[in-house]
């Protein structure tokens, strides 16, 4: 009777063939050479991997991560998610305090406590603290902790149907005032200096060139799985789901979806991203304070994705490379230039290229086609 | 050195005025040589001898000390600097000493605040209300050092009829040890009236609730009248708490509502958050800056007059980089509010790095004109300690008046009527003919002009700096919400209640605690009301 037909694959491929061949390459090659340069290459050649780039590049893998976690958010499913940069602190604190208690006696005070208690005059570690000197319960801590945070909070605010700008502008208030909460001295968190003074981590010190390559290598291998399971996400049935919600979530709930669950779990698992970029942060930069859970850095990851371009996957990385590569070099160069850089960054691309890099790729690969 | 003189001037007065006097005491050198010895104990006594001996030279020898400009000789004379001279302070001759081969005393902490106490006393017969009134407190505090004789003196030469009500608190406590029982439920009687905060503190000690070793009232009936005067001074104290917690609530309010206003018609009407919103804030203070620097600089004689002046000038300041940043920037973003927010996040680091560069990253000073500046405190008899700031009530006040003419501004004028309008509906709006472009930019620069007058007033309570306008940002998006979209009234309350709510917790949970409990509150809050306390009436299923 009718021949018409809805042509939609039940399962597409995570990546294209050719694109698998790229990305085990890119992951073959980071394996080898980046061990290699950093450890068996003699200092002051040209092949030389310094500390300093080595943990450098480890940084911008983290941030790449979490300009990943938020472009699965805001690109995908319309959040403008303004508290990302809490996520993220919430994974390097609850890091942080693994490696504060594996100091150990080492510290100013030679005291079991983390010396900001012996300071404080603190006489035992808070209630959370317990349990922290073990790695499995703050691994086990870094994967759930964010994420339950993310779904208790979204699940309120979804539920109310708070969206758009609205939301932005829920989630930057609640990142600001858990930043002011991190700030106080009572909070038990180290207060306005945070934690720093790092000595090991699961035994291993913490400035040894070795350490550093396998934190490198870990950052990387983080931002390839989550490459690929925000892939996995954004190709599968409920991908879909949340793409329909972002273009139009009215008519996603008139064709009888409920919208809560799809957020939900996007939201949930962007934040979950979020805390293993930042637990991954900490021991490689050495320091975390309730600096890097303000309002401005988050708005920060978001100028990274945008960037790159939104809803690419790929274009999060290199935003976050880009940015921050910039960033290196010109703090380092003219350091008051910097902010009229960034600010103009977020004017030009929203301006100009709201696709970001990617997209401007895209359009040139596709006029060539034309042609 | 101009600080020193007028000291020496101040103490040329007193020295002129307390020589009608009589005094008994006498002071020789013999007595200050303690000062300089190793035995801390001869030295507080040394002090009290000083202040027994005429009043001329005690307040001399004690402003000396406190000054640091006693010495030794090696002949053991103890000499006074004076300007470039060394006197005598017993006999007021020059002497002629080697300044290398003076010796300077050793004092500890206790001894400073014994000399500072002693001061403090020659200073009630000051001419000046501050000093006399923080003399007051001081001296209070202290009950130990005072000669009852000068506080006497004091509480005759006084006109204030506050500071009066003080002085014959602190002499009512004077007395109280060396009086007999129905003289002391007579002191109580008056000590239930005062105005004097330390007087709590007294009564605690003489009522013997306050658990500690100095107990001094053996007569119960004093003790239990203690008790009840106490009880009658604190709940005036409260009562003074209270009205003084609402004041600076609704003042932190009114920059609160200037700040939140703008952004709520802003938002109301293009759906756009701004985030550059604060920087008009900020440009607003810095508008006040420059016009009170232009009046220091050249027009000092009419200087009190420059927030004239700075108000329409930081209004239009704002109001100009608000149309500049409408025409450049947002115009190409409409319907894209996420791109809009993040845009205006750039314009705001570029803003305020603007005004790093130009006045520096360090806070500007902005000072009040002298008839804002000073404080007053009404109906103490029913309020004790309650003081009002003028600036802030002056803020206060300004920020009503704004509002009232913003809201004859969107409801009586043909403009805002276009702006309600376009609010309501755009699409059909616009089909009727309103240039909907041009509402859009006037608002917008309408809006950042309001936000300019609150940083105009802002820099009369606060800290002027480049991020000022971050810290107030969060706070006013908070009352948009709050408030509901394009509300004047729900922003009115929303600002007010939030002022008055925060200032409230703060004592009891501390400023942080109460930023997230009133996040929390408004997200709960959000739950029942997702269009805030006042919401437009329409059919829209995109909220």
């Amino acid at each position: 009777m009718s021949d018409f037909q809805l042509n939609i694959p039940s399962k597409q491929s995570i990546l294209s063939k050719q694109w698998w061949q790229v990305l085990i390459a890119i992951v073959v090659f980071v394996y080898l050479l980046v061990p290699l340069c950093a450890l068996y290459v003699p200092e002051g050649s040209f092949f030389h991997l310094s500390a300093y780039s080595l943990t450098l590049f480890g940084k911008i893998m983290c941030y790449a991560l979490a300009a990943l976690a938020l472009d699965l958010v805001w690109g995908y499913c319309g959040i403008l998610s303004l508290g990302h940069s809490l996520f993220f602190a919430l994974g390097g604190y609850i890091m942080g305090m693994y490696l504060m208690r594996s100091i150990g006696t080492e510290g100013v005070y030679h005291s079991e406590l983390p010396d900001f208690m012996v300071f404080l005059d603190w006489k035992k570690l808070p209630w959370f603290w317990e349990g922290t000197n073990h790695f499995a319960w703050v691994l086990f801590l870094i994967l759930v902790l964010p994420g339950l945070f993310a779904f208790i909070f979204g699940f309120f605010a979804f539920r109310s149907r708070i969206k758009g700008v609205y939301l932005s502008i829920i989630t930057q208030a609640l990142t600001y005032a858990s930043m002011l909460l991190f700030f106080r001295n009572e909070t038990g968190f180290g207060g306005n200096n945070g934690f720093t003074d790092f000595k090991r981590i699961l035994g291993f010190s913490i400035t040894n060139s070795n350490t550093r390559v396998v934190l490198f290598l870990f950052s990387f291998t983080a931002l390839v799985l989550g490459f690929i399971a925000c892939r996995r996400i954004v190709q599968s049935k409920l991908g879909r789901v949340t793409m329909a919600i972002r273009d139009a979530e009215n008519r996603v709930m008139f064709s009888g979806y409920d919208p809560l669950g799809y957020k939900l779990f996007i939201w949930t698992f962007s934040a979950f991203l979020c805390g293993i970029a930042g637990a991954l942060y900490v021991p490689q930069v050495g320091i975390i304070n309730p600096g890097e859970m303000s309002p401005g850095n988050s708005i920060e990851l978001a100028i990274w994705v945008a960037v790159g371009g939104r809803a690419t996957l790929i274009g999060p990385i290199i935003g976050a490379f880009f940015v921050n590569g910039t960033k290196t070099i010109f703090t380092a160069l003219a350091p008051e230039y910097w902010l009229f850089i960034l600010g103009g960054l977020f004017v030009l691309v929203t301006l100009f290229i709201p696709n970001g890099v990617v997209g401007l790729i895209k359009d040139y690969f596709y006029k060539k086609k034309q042609k | 050195m101009i600080k020193f003189l007028l000291k020496f001037i101040s103490l040329l007065w007193f020295s002129a005025f307390i020589s009608q006097m009589g005094w008994a005491a006498n002071l020789a050198q013999a007595d200050l040589k303690d000062l300089f010895g190793e035995d801390f104990s001869a030295k507080q006594q040394t002090i009290s001898k000083i202040v027994e001996a005429p009043p001329e030279l005690a307040s001399t020898i004690l402003f000396a000390l406190q000054d640091e400009n006693v010495y030794m000789t090696p002949k053991n004379e103890v000499v006074i600097k004076n300007l470039n001279n060394y006197l005598d302070p017993i006999s007021n001759t020059e002497v002629r000493v080697d300044e290398s081969s003076l010796e300077t005393p050793t004092f500890n902490n206790i001894i400073r605040s014994d000399i500072e106490a002693a001061v403090s006393q020659f200073k009630l017969l000051s001419k000046d209300y501050k000093t006399r009134s923080e003399a007051i407190e001081t001296l209070s505090n202290d009950l130990g050092q005072i000669q009852p004789s000068l506080v006497k003196k004091a509480f005759d030469n006084e006109t204030d009829t506050k500071l009066k009500n003080h002085l014959e608190s602190l002499d009512a406590m004077l007395k109280f040890k060396d009086s007999d029982t129905s003289t002391k439920l007579q002191l109580l009687k008056t000590l239930s009236h005062s105005q004097l905060l330390s007087v709590e503190k007294f009564l605690l000690s003489i009522s013997g609730l306050e658990s500690s070793s100095n107990f001094l009232e053996p007569d119960k009936s004093v003790r239990v009248a203690a008790e009840l005067a106490l009880k009658d001074f604190r709940s005036r104290k409260f009562h003074a708490e209270l009205v003084s917690n609402i004041f600076t609530g609704l003042s932190l309010g009114s920059v609160l509502l200037l700040a939140a206003l703008g952004l709520a018609i802003t938002y109301g009407l293009i759906g756009v958050i701004n985030m550059a919103h604060g920087e008009f804030l900020m440009i607003g203070a810095y508008a006040t800056f420059v016009i009170q620097t232009i009046f220091r600089n050249h027009l000092v004689q009419y200087q009190d007059f420059y927030l004239i002046f700075a108000v329409p000038f930081s209004f239009l300041c704002a109001g100009a980089f608000g149309l500049l940043l409408e025409k450049i920037v947002l115009r190409h973003l409409y319907g894209r509010p996420l791109e809009t927010l993040l845009a205006t996040f750039g314009v705001s680091l570029l803003i305020m790095q603007t005004v790093r560069v130009i006045f520096g990253a360090q806070n500007v000073e902005v000072g009040n004109p002298t008839w804002m500046s000073g404080s007053f405190s009404p109906l103490q008899d029913f309020f004790p300690g309650l003081l009002i700031p003028y600036n802030r009530l002056i803020i206060f006040f300004f920020a009503l008046s704004v509002v009232v003419i913003t809201w004859v501004v969107l409801n009586k004028t043909r403009m805002g009527l276009f702006v309600r309008a376009v609010t309501q509906n755009r699409a059909m709006a616009s089909c009727v003919g309103v240039k909907t472009r041009k509402v859009d930019s006037y608002a917008f620069a309408f809006g950042a002009g309001i936000a300019g007058l609150g940083g105009c007033a802002l820099s009369q309570i606060g800290n002027v700096g480049p991020d000022l306008g971050q810290s107030y940002i969060i706070d006013s998006f908070m009352v948009v919400v709050l408030g509901g979209v394009g509300q004047l009234a729900g922003t009115i309350i929303g600002s007010f209640g939030l002022g008055v709510l925060s200032k409230f917790s703060e004592p009891f949970i501390g400023a942080v605690l109460t930023k997230i409990a009133v996040l929390v509150i408004i997200i709960l809050f959000i739950q029942k009301r997702p269009q805030g306390m006042f919401a437009l009436k329409g059919r829209s299923s995109e909220g």
